[in-house]
């Protein structure tokens, strides 16, 4: 059971993100920047569940967010495929147990993932500005990302953790 | 696991960027715009109310130090508007004696779609928003797209229930426009600083100056003829300048549309007759 309600949970999770990004968070801007949910999102739960799921959770959240702007599709799959996985790799190895991983995580996803943005519009030939991106755009997105990070990712925890039972050894057993 | 998606991914962008308009991914994209539209409009109606406040707290704010100019402005509009209205007339009279024929003209030939904006991708990537009208409505690709305060942009891509908007911010789209004070022409597109317009290849022999209104020309040639009809307000000039080596005027436009997040809500002008 818990295999399909895991999935089911962050596909949901994700689908709001998505949604709420595209139609509501895209607007706000401020300084010059937008907040990003979805890789907020992403951020939780590839630090919660590991980087197989926040692969898959990437690639469905990009495939959502180019399907609704009509965007080209699997750029953001692409970016976000790698983003879920980096931070899923970091949460299973040196972030595990830290208090500051998923502000480290927002913090580098989100300078990584626009760089990248930059270099693959540039590569598909459209026209991007690197001073508006990386000058008037990265700053702002940083720091609003940081400052969404703890709302967001005990958001994330709480859906994750939903209907599931807490995990506690239930016999001990005597080793030697 | 994580190779294949980043592959798959890789594949989606190839094929999507080779393929045609009408290829067969875009159709699948165009489908699954329309299952998401229904959720993008809930969620920016429930966000609507949160954004009005935020808007009204912002706009009382400015309010104060607007209310002296606007008012001066009222005052100095009030008289053009009298002598505009005398001129109509007389533009009228003197077109039925001539019997004139006009190119289309904006708004008498053209059916009004009004639509939502309700997505829109990252303003520093991309400058499209996607709005809930589509080709079910008649909306077809390079359809002008206006709002109160002016030329928006034009529309790129259609789906049955959603098209996209490119605004005339995107470095790839310009409008012919014209200097309404001096009748000067030039290209209007995307300027340097953010959220502003330049208006280029105006001719180093014409007039322009700050404070003057760019409207689009709308020129007409044989059977081709420009997508923006004449006449749609596109901003006000804010520098204008010359110098020894460039062979046009250096001009500044500052649009009447805010691109932002007030962008909530758009015309596009579907022609009442098409050229076939």
């Amino acid at each position: 059971m818990r295999l399909l309600v895991e999935p089911a949970k962050v596909g949901v999770l994700v689908f709001v993100a998505a949604i709420l990004q595209v139609s509501i968070f895209s607007t706000l801007q401020i300084l010059g920047g937008a907040p990003d949910v979805v890789l907020l999102t992403l951020v939780g739960i590839a630090l919660l569940r590991g980087s197989i799921y926040g692969a898959c959770a990437g690639f469905f959240a990009g495939l959502l967010i180019d399907t609704a702007n009509l965007g080209t599709l699997g750029v953001t799959s692409l970016l976000l495929t790698i983003a879920g996985y980096w931070i899923g790799r970091y949460g299973e190895t040196t972030g595990r147990d830290r208090a500051h991983a998923p502000f480290v995580s927002v913090a580098v996803a989100t300078i990584l993932v626009q760089f990248g943005a930059l270099f693959l519009h540039y590569m598909l030939g459209d026209p991007v500005s690197a001073r508006v991106v990386l000058l008037d755009a990265l700053p702002a997105k940083v720091g609003l990302n940081l400052l969404l990070t703890l709302p967001v990712y005990a958001l994330t925890r709480w859906v994750l953790g939903l209907g599931t039972a807490p995990e506690g050894a239930t016999e001990v057993q005597l080793l030697g | 696991m994580a190779g294949s998606l980043v592959l798959l991914s890789v594949v989606l962008i190839t094929i999507y960027f080779r393929e045609p308009v009408g290829g067969g991914l875009h159709g699948v994209q165009s489908g699954g715009a329309t299952v998401l539209r229904p959720f993008e409009v809930g969620a920016e109606r429930v966000a609507r109310p949160f954004r009005d406040a935020y808007g009204w707290f912002a706009g009382v704010l400015h309010a104060k130090s607007e209310n002296g100019r606007l008012r001066k402005e009222v005052d100095a509009y009030s008289a053009l508007a009298t002598r505009n209205a005398n001129a109509v007339q007389q533009n009228a009279q003197l077109k039925s004696l001539l019997k004139y024929v006009s190119a289309p003209q904006f708004p008498k030939n053209f059916d009004p779609v009004a639509t939502d904006v309700i997505s829109r991708p990252p303003a520093e990537l991309a400058q499209q928003v996607g709005i809930a009208a589509g080709s079910s409505s008649g909306i077809r690709i390079n359809d002008p797209v206006v709002n109160a305060d002016g030329l928006v942009g034009k529309v790129t891509q259609v789906a049955s229930h959603g098209a996209e908007v490119t605004l005339l911010t995107d470095p790839d789209l310009m409008a012919t426009a014209v200097d309404l004070r001096t009748q000067a022409t030039g290209l209007v597109g995307n300027g340097q600083g953010r959220g502003t317009l330049i208006l280029d290849r105006v001719s180093k022999s014409d007039d322009v100056k700050a404070g003057d209104l760019i409207v689009t020309q709308g020129w007409h040639y044989k059977k081709l003829s420009s997508i923006f009809p004449a006449g749609i307000p596109v901003g006000v000039v804010t520098s204008a300048s010359v110098n020894d080596t460039d062979l046009y005027w250096q001009v500044q436009v500052s649009p009447r549309v805010h691109f932002g997040s007030s962008l909530q809500s758009v015309l596009v002008l579907v022609p009442k007759s098409r050229p076939h």
